[in-house]
């Protein structure tokens, strides 16, 4: 009897990240049943375009969250990345390697200042990135003069380019998603410093005492999370062919609903990245089918803040009784 | 058992403001020996056994582990020279599974450059070696692979003593290890700390617990305005007269030289 406990109670965790692959295939199916094309290979591969800069920024708002933070920060950051990758490609005409590193370097260092303010100076991370936010669309009006860049060379967003397979279009970028999803979740379950990621969210003070420097993981997360939000930047410029100063600003909220629709808890220490994916295609199919069925962008954007607060709410009951 | 003196301390004194916690008390630990730590609130219990787990840092005194002075900075200076603590609240991480919570801080990587390079966790590892402690120290639970948070609050509380006996080369030190646990649980904790002994491990225990304390305790720590004001023989003492010295109702010099320890 007690072994038979045992097995089911394993087994629990397995449902709760399951909970949100069928939540995706419900919506599939219902928007399979509504529109003929919903489901065929070019739309899929439409939606997996679509997703590829809001999954990618997630992994990053995974991390931050699984230590108990949040980062809202993380679409305007994405933003500056693609402006200073543009800018430094396109208007100055330097090597594009050169670029990307600059744009990667620019969102990490936004990542690390979210990192020092929240270990060092000790501010709540919501505060601190709704700073971070607002001074990395500033900077991004300012360095951009607001106006979109279009000039930029063909190798930088070489990720938006396509190959077939079975038929069905793949944009490079959606590999690269993918690769930084298996990356992210290789550290996380089988690193020492990925379980110190959970370990920091979970109980910050039992880390502390277990010797784990709980700063320097926080500050590792922060400018990580940067980091994803530099490759963001890498594929929104790609898939959108010019550095957009005004990009990222539905992302930024979309991403933080992937992550918690994905099942990741806003308390910190429970989740797991792949379901920031699945949470990604969520609000991905929602919108695509929506916008197939002929649905305005404004009830899509009430259905997605309808989503998160049901997926918070979920959270909130599964952890806490609804206490 | 003898005799012999694993820690050492005199003369610690730690002051919070205007507040003296510790007011020069002394403090010897035998090798092998279960010594009870009690006093009224606020005698200064808790930051005696942090100052002896390198927690807090004193501002006056010596300590000395196996006759040389130690200086712990911090928790893992303590954890280094062989002394391991059992927090009061456990200090464990609840959605984590047992052996990571066993491990937390001092994981075992792969052996080869898997380890070395990819820094890949040696999980199966991890897992039988967890196994093979909860097990030596007879706690019953067979999965390693739980999370803690599905455990009762004495199982808990053997996966974080498992945890502090797996690492510790000298000294346990527990605080208030069954005040949260039924009768059966707290007693299922107290047959623990006597395993712990029998691996040949001293052991602190801070309790409020008189029963519990008389029950295992080699030697009696009485904690008194930040000094020690007796250390007594359990077995020669009643539980009356501890709790008068503790209290300050009887003066530990009008104690028989019998009962002291
Ligand atoms: N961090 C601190 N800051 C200020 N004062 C403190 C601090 N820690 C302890 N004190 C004070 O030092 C004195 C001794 O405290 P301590 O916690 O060591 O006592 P205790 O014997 O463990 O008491 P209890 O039985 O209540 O746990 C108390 O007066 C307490 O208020
Ligand atoms: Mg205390």
């Amino acid at each position: 009897m007690p072994s038979e406990a045992r097995t089911l109670r394993e087994r629990l965790p397995a449902i709760g990240t399951l909970g949100p692959v069928i939540a995706l295939a419900i919506a599939s199916a219902f928007f399979a049943t509504q529109h003929e094309r919903f489901l065929t290979g070019a739309n899929v591969s439409l939606i997996l375009q679509q997703v590829m800069v809001v999954g990618t920024i997630a992994i990053g708002q995974t991390l931050v969250i699984l230590t108990a933070g949040v980062d809202l920060s993380c679409g305007m950051v994405m933003a500056l990345g693609g402006i200073v990758m543009a800018k430094v490609a396109g208007t100055l005409g330097l090597p594009v390697p050169l670029a990307i590193a600059a744009g990667v370097g620019v969102t990490t260092c936004f990542g690390l200042l979210n990192g020092i303010l929240v270990t060092r100076v000790k501010l709540p991370p919501f505060i601190v990135t709704l700073g971070t936010l607002n001074i990395a669309f500033a900077i991004t009006q300012l360095s951009s003069d607001a106006q979109t860049i279009t000039d930029v060379p063909p190798s930088l967003v070489a990720l938006g380019n396509a190959f077939t397979l079975g038929g069905t279009e793949v944009v490079y970028g959606v590999v690269v998603m993918l690769a930084a999803y298996l990356l992210a979740a290789f550290i996380l379950r089988e690193t020492a410093a990925g379980r110190h990621v959970y370990a920091v969210g979970n109980n910050p003070e039992a880390a502390r005492l277990a010797g784990i420097d709980t700063a320097r993981v926080l500050l590792g997360v922060y400018a990580i999370a940067g980091a994803c939000y530099g490759l963001a930047a890498l594929l929104a410029v790609a898939r959108t062919g010019v550095g957009d100063p005004n990009a990222g600003q539905t992302d930024n909220l979309d991403a933080i609903t992937a992550v918690v629709l994905g099942g990741t808890s806003l308390f910190g220490g429970r989740g797991v990245v792949w379901g920031s994916l699945v949470g990604a295609l969520i609000v991905g199919t929602f919108r695509n089918g929506l916008t197939l069925m002929g649905v305005s962008s404004v009830y899509q954007i009430l259905i997605t803040g309808i989503l998160v607060i049901l997926a918070v709410a979920t959270d909130q009951f599964s952890r806490h009784g609804g206490r | 058992m003898g005799d012999a003196l694993v820690m050492q301390g005199r003369g610690l004194v730690k002051r919070f403001g205007h507040v003296t916690a510790l007011d020069g008390t002394d403090f010897d630990l035998r090798a092998g020996e279960i010594l009870a730590v009690i006093g009224d609130n606020g005698a200064g219990k808790s930051s005696l056994i942090k100052v002896l787990s390198g927690a807090l840092i004193p501002d006056a005194g010596a300590l000395s582990l196996d006759g040389e002075r130690v200086y712990f900075r911090t928790p893992m200076d303590a954890r280094r020279a062989g002394i391991e603590t059992v927090y009061q609240d456990l200090a464990v991480a609840p959605a984590m599974t047992i052996a990571e919570n066993l491990y937390l801080g001092r994981e075992v990587r792969r052996p080869g450059v898997l380890g070395s390079v990819f820094r890949v966790l040696d999980k199966a590892r991890m897992r039988e070696e967890a196994e093979r402690h909860m097990r030596a120290l007879q706690i019953g639970i067979r999965t390693m692979t739980q999370a803690v948070e599905t455990l009762s609050g004495g199982q808990r509380q053997g996966v974080a003593v498992a945890r502090s006996v797996a690492f510790a080369r000298h000294v346990v030190i527990m605080d208030e290890p069954t005040a949260a646990l039924g009768v059966k649980e707290g007693t299922m904790v107290l047959d623990l700390i006597r395993r712990v002994r029998e691996r040949g491990l001293s052991v602190v225990l801070i309790s409020h617990n008189m029963p519990h304390v008389f029950e295992v305790a080699d030697r009696i720590h009485v904690a008194r305005l930040g000094r020690r004001a007796a250390v007594l023989n359990p077995r020669a003492i009643s539980m009356s007269d501890t709790v008068a010295v503790m209290t300050g109702a009887l003066s530990p010099e009008l104690l028989p030289t019998e009962v002291l320890a």
